[in-house]
């Protein structure tokens, strides 16, 4: 039965008329054709749906469309403002920190939702959050200067 | 409209046929039909350069098919400048759409930004046989950049007519042609309102490397922010109306029959579809999610034939049911050798089923209709897939178009097009555009993985250290990488089966080309056996390699790499935890050192630090080839350490990343990389040599720091600690 599911999406209200038991990361990239959150795996071991609801990071492929009704849902077709890429982003693109790119969605939100709850985090905490996220390509090298620039970046540094 | 006494030209819509028939072989470089041509590439100078033989570069061309030798290669340069580079080869994250555009840039004189790639649409860029064996800037890049030379020179004949000018007295620089008084004009003015096509009669001067001043300068990667912004497209990303997504019933093993299907509940579900074609039973809607949870209601029975065969238990089956023996490399006699050593090592190396696990599973949105039908794939084989397709589908090639988005990886494991297959049949039985994209344990299911192999060596060195023999036995890997290239006066290799190509029969599921094929397994016994003789000879591993070696490259990137990592010889186990180990794949060579830290508690092994040297020639793009060192060296610890596909008979125990690990950020060394700046040499591969050292490098150098030698492949904690047990 469908439902009308109210949320924020990449800063804007949305209401949809859905099945709510339906997961979020194919509402998001069926429904509403965003389909920048990636599926790698369906069971949250790999990190590419990653999408930021109420800035924690959660693993869109393990949540239902219910269970972000009323809240903030933060997708990376959200992270840059106005044409001005996110400070993660732009690291990314600096140090040339992907490869084949499918995982990257995922990296960058996941990295920007560390960063956005605590900017002070050091390098070991941030990639013992990044640990969850995968790269088959093993671009991780770069990925971690990315994110060391990005990091220093939000800091104000 | 006219001819001059240098070349024809002719305006590309009035004249296109007399211009077809001017070029060799014209059905076979345009097989689309011509309209649909003209339109596809829109307005701008079109240029057609004839390329004798890459279909023979590329490794021959494929029984049956239209590939011409003289292949055609193209490119575009709009009225606005900008110039569009065509290539049937995809982009994975090897790096080529910015690798390429490089060379064209080069070659045409303009700059980097002005150009964009096309990949990997059947019906836009020149026939392809395929992204692998690192052969993109080896193979194509020469006929790619004789294009755009040629391309650079037509346009100088143009401006030479419009400024009335000798051609000899007019430069090229930054996508405009210019002359002595001051004067230029743009390639986007010379173009202008025209759809030319012209033929050289002479061939066009390529710059060479010391004119060169984009290759070999580091360019960071054309596709990153549509990467990081999420707008790449993959296969999956691609929307068409009315499409639905299929869900596709599987066996739970290889061997499976299945003698029971019912589909009833799952007909009764609201907007599903169901189709039951013999072997392919799919449900269907316009939710993937919804798709997926109506599979469930499909109930079948499946007759499971029993088999006790395992990853413990293949080796031995590997070795009774490989085919006779090919020898690829002799020379002197193995019995005078051995009868001149004074130490023999006689070793068997063991290597398991890895999988490819790309982040992207195979995904593929076809729309099958009677007048053309379109296949959106991530697949490395766009062209083979175009001639699949057609053969299913009853009708000819050109009826069929491929597009290529980006690919979410592949590392040989996207050639086949199964899930582009079964997307196509389902499209056909429903009438509307499908979509199958394969579910993780699907994508362990059906992967073609690297296969399970053994290595035989016995060998010898004589009281000087020399090595003098070599006998090498390789069964089910493959030939590549299995000749060795030191000074071994008394040597024999032989080649038990192709391995990772079809047809061997032994392997209960389907095998393939894995990143590097047959390579790592070869390079990890040959160069674990090697370090083994040094051991027993009391050398240093890096010294006995130099003693037992001619080859100039090989000693030069062996050198290199020592010196980057500041090498103090010692004989191993030194208790350091360094090891060595060398290489050659793609016409690249390779050297590697590592530190590793082993808890002997545990046997969990850390991998400290990786430096890595490559001799690939003339490098393109710095940038680009190290980001694929890099990778290749994380990559490769996966296969070293943990990967290892676990099954019974055709049944695949691992489905998905939480018992098939692989490498995450935790494990990630220091790495550094050294790439020797060899400009006026050949470009050679880089997207697969740096990876297959990392077994035997990071062998060596758990050898190095407890004395416990591994031959099998992974590595894990449990092998480490009981190589541990037997020291």
């Amino acid at each position: 039965m469908k439902e009308t599911i109210q949320f924020k999406l990449n800063g804007q209200a949305i209401e949809l008329s859905v099945d709510p038991g339906r997961q979020l990361l194919w509402v998001l990239r069926t429904d509403l054709e965003l389909t920048g959150s990636k599926y790698g795996c369906g069971k949250g071991l790999c990190g590419a749906c990653t999408v930021l609801v109420d800035k924690q990071a959660v693993r869109s492929c393990r949540h239902s469309i219910r269970s972000v009704a009323g809240k903030e849902v933060l997708t990376i077709e959200g992270l840059a403002q106005k044409g001005e890429l996110n400070p993660v982003q732009r690291a990314f693109i600096e140090h040339d920190a992907l490869q084949c790119g499918f995982c990257i969605p995922g990296m960058v939100v996941n990295a920007y939702g560390v960063l956005l709850n605590n900017p002070r985090s050091s390098s070991e905490q941030v990639l013992k959050q990044m640990e969850v996220n995968l790269c088959r390509c093993a671009a991780h090298k770069r990925i971690v200067q990315a994110i060391e620039a990005a990091a220093k970046e939000m800091r104000g540094v | 409209m006219k001819d001059n006494s240098h070349s024809e030209i002719d305006v590309f819509d009035a004249c296109l046929e007399r211009n077809f028939q001017d070029i060799a072989n014209p059905e076979a470089a345009f097989p689309m039909d011509r309209r649909d041509f003209v339109k596809l590439l829109g307005a701008g100078i079109v240029i057609l350069v004839s390329i004798p033989r890459l279909g023979a570069q590329q490794g021959g061309r494929r029984r049956g098919q239209q590939l011409p030798d003289d292949l055609n290669a193209f490119l575009r340069i709009g009225e606005d400048g900008k110039v569009t580079g065509f290539t049937g080869k995809i982009e994975m994250g090897q790096g080529i759409v910015t690798s390429l555009a490089q060379m064209l840039a080069e070659q045409l004189d303009v700059e980097l930004d002005t150009v964009e790639m096309v990949m990997g649409d059947t019906d836009r860029c020149p026939w392809d046989m395929g992204t692998f064996g690192s052969m993109t800037t080896r193979f194509f890049g020469p006929p790619f950049r004789a294009a755009a030379a040629e391309a650079k020179a037509v346009l100088v004949e143009l401006a030479a007519e419009r400024l009335s000018v000798p051609r000899d007295q007019l430069r090229t620089a930054n996508g405009a042609v210019h002359d002595h008084a001051g004067r230029s004009i743009t390639y986007g003015e010379l173009t202008k309102g025209q759809r030319i096509v012209r033929k050289l009669d002479r061939k066009a001067v390529e710059d060479t490397p010391s004119e060169f001043t984009i290759t070999g300068k580091p360019a960071l990667r054309k596709d990153a922010k549509v990467k990081v912004t999420g707008e790449a497209l993959y296969a999956g990303d691609i929307r068409r109306p009315g499409m639905l997504y299929a869900s596709i019933l599987r066996p739970p093993s290889h061997a499976a029959k299945v003698t029971r299907v019912d589909t009833s509940a799952a007909r009764k579900q609201e907007g599903v579809h169901v189709v039951e074609q013999g072997d392919l039973v799919a449900v269907l809607h316009e939710y993937p999610d919804i798709a997926a949870r109506a599979l469930k209601a499909v109930k079948a029975d499946f007759d499971l034939p029993e088999s006790d065969l395992n990853q413990d238990t293949i080796f031995e089956h590997v070795l009774r049911s490989s085919p006779a023996g090919e020898t690829v490399a002799q020379g002197g006699t193995l019995a005078e050798g051995e009868q001149a050593a004074e130490q023999v090592i006689e070793a068997t190396y063991l290597d398991g089923y890895v999988a490819h696990a790309p982040m992207e599973p195979h995904t593929a949105l076809a729309d099958v209709q009677r007048e053309k039908t379109t296949i959106w794939a991530s697949t490395q084989t766009p062209f083979r897939l175009k001639e699949s397709a057609a053969r299913q589908l009853g009708v000819l090639p050109e009826k069929v178009r491929v597009i290529t988005p980006f690919v979410g990886g592949g590392f040989g494991g996207k050639t086949s097009n199964r899930q582009a297959l079964e997307a196509v049949r389902l499209s056909k039985a429903v009438g509307k555009p499908v979509q199958v994209a394969w579910t993780r344990a699907e994508e362990f299911f059906y992967d073609t993985f690297r296969p399970a192999a053994v290595v035989k060596i016995k060998a010898g060195t004589a009281a000087s250290g020399a090595i003098s023999f070599w006998d090498y036995r390789v069964y089910s890997a493959g030939q590549r990488g299995s000749e060795q290239y030191y000074d071994i006066p008394h040597h024999k290799t032989v080649v038990y089966g192709s391995g990772w190509r079809a047809g061997d029969g032994g392997h209960p599921f389907g095998t393939g080309a894995w990143r590097a094929p047959a390579n790592n397994t070869n390079t990890f016994a040959r160069e674990s056996h090697i370090d083994m003789l040094a051991a027993r000879a009391g050398l240093d591993p890096i010294e006995f390699r130099l003693q037992n070696l001619k080859d100039k490259r090989m000693r030069r990137v062996l050198e290199a790499v020592a010196e980057k990592a500041n090498w103090k010889p010692v004989k191993s186990p030194s208790g350091r935890g360094f090891g060595v180990a060398t290489g050659i794949d793609a016409g690249t060579y390779v050297a590697h050192i590592a530190e590793v830290q082993v808890n002997r508690r545990t046997g969990k092994v850390q991998v400290k630090r990786v430096i890595c040297a490559q001799d690939m020639g003339l490098c393109v793009n710095p940038a680009g080839a190290e980001l694929q060192m890099e990778g290749c060296v994380m990559m490769g610890l996966g296969y070293t350490l943990t990967e290892e596909i676990r099954f019974t008979g055709g049944a695949i125990h691992d489905s998905n990343f939480d018992t098939y690990k692989i490498p995450r950020f935790s494990w990630l060394p220091e790495i550094e990389t050294v790439i020797l700046d060899l400009k006026e040499d050949p470009a050679q591969g880089g997207g697969e040599p740096a990876i297959i050292c990392v077994g035997a490098v990071i062998a060596n150098s758990i050898f190095d720091a407890t004395g416990a030698r591994l031959f099998r492949l992974p590595m894990t904690p449990e092998r480490v600690k009981e190589a541990l047990s037997n020291i």
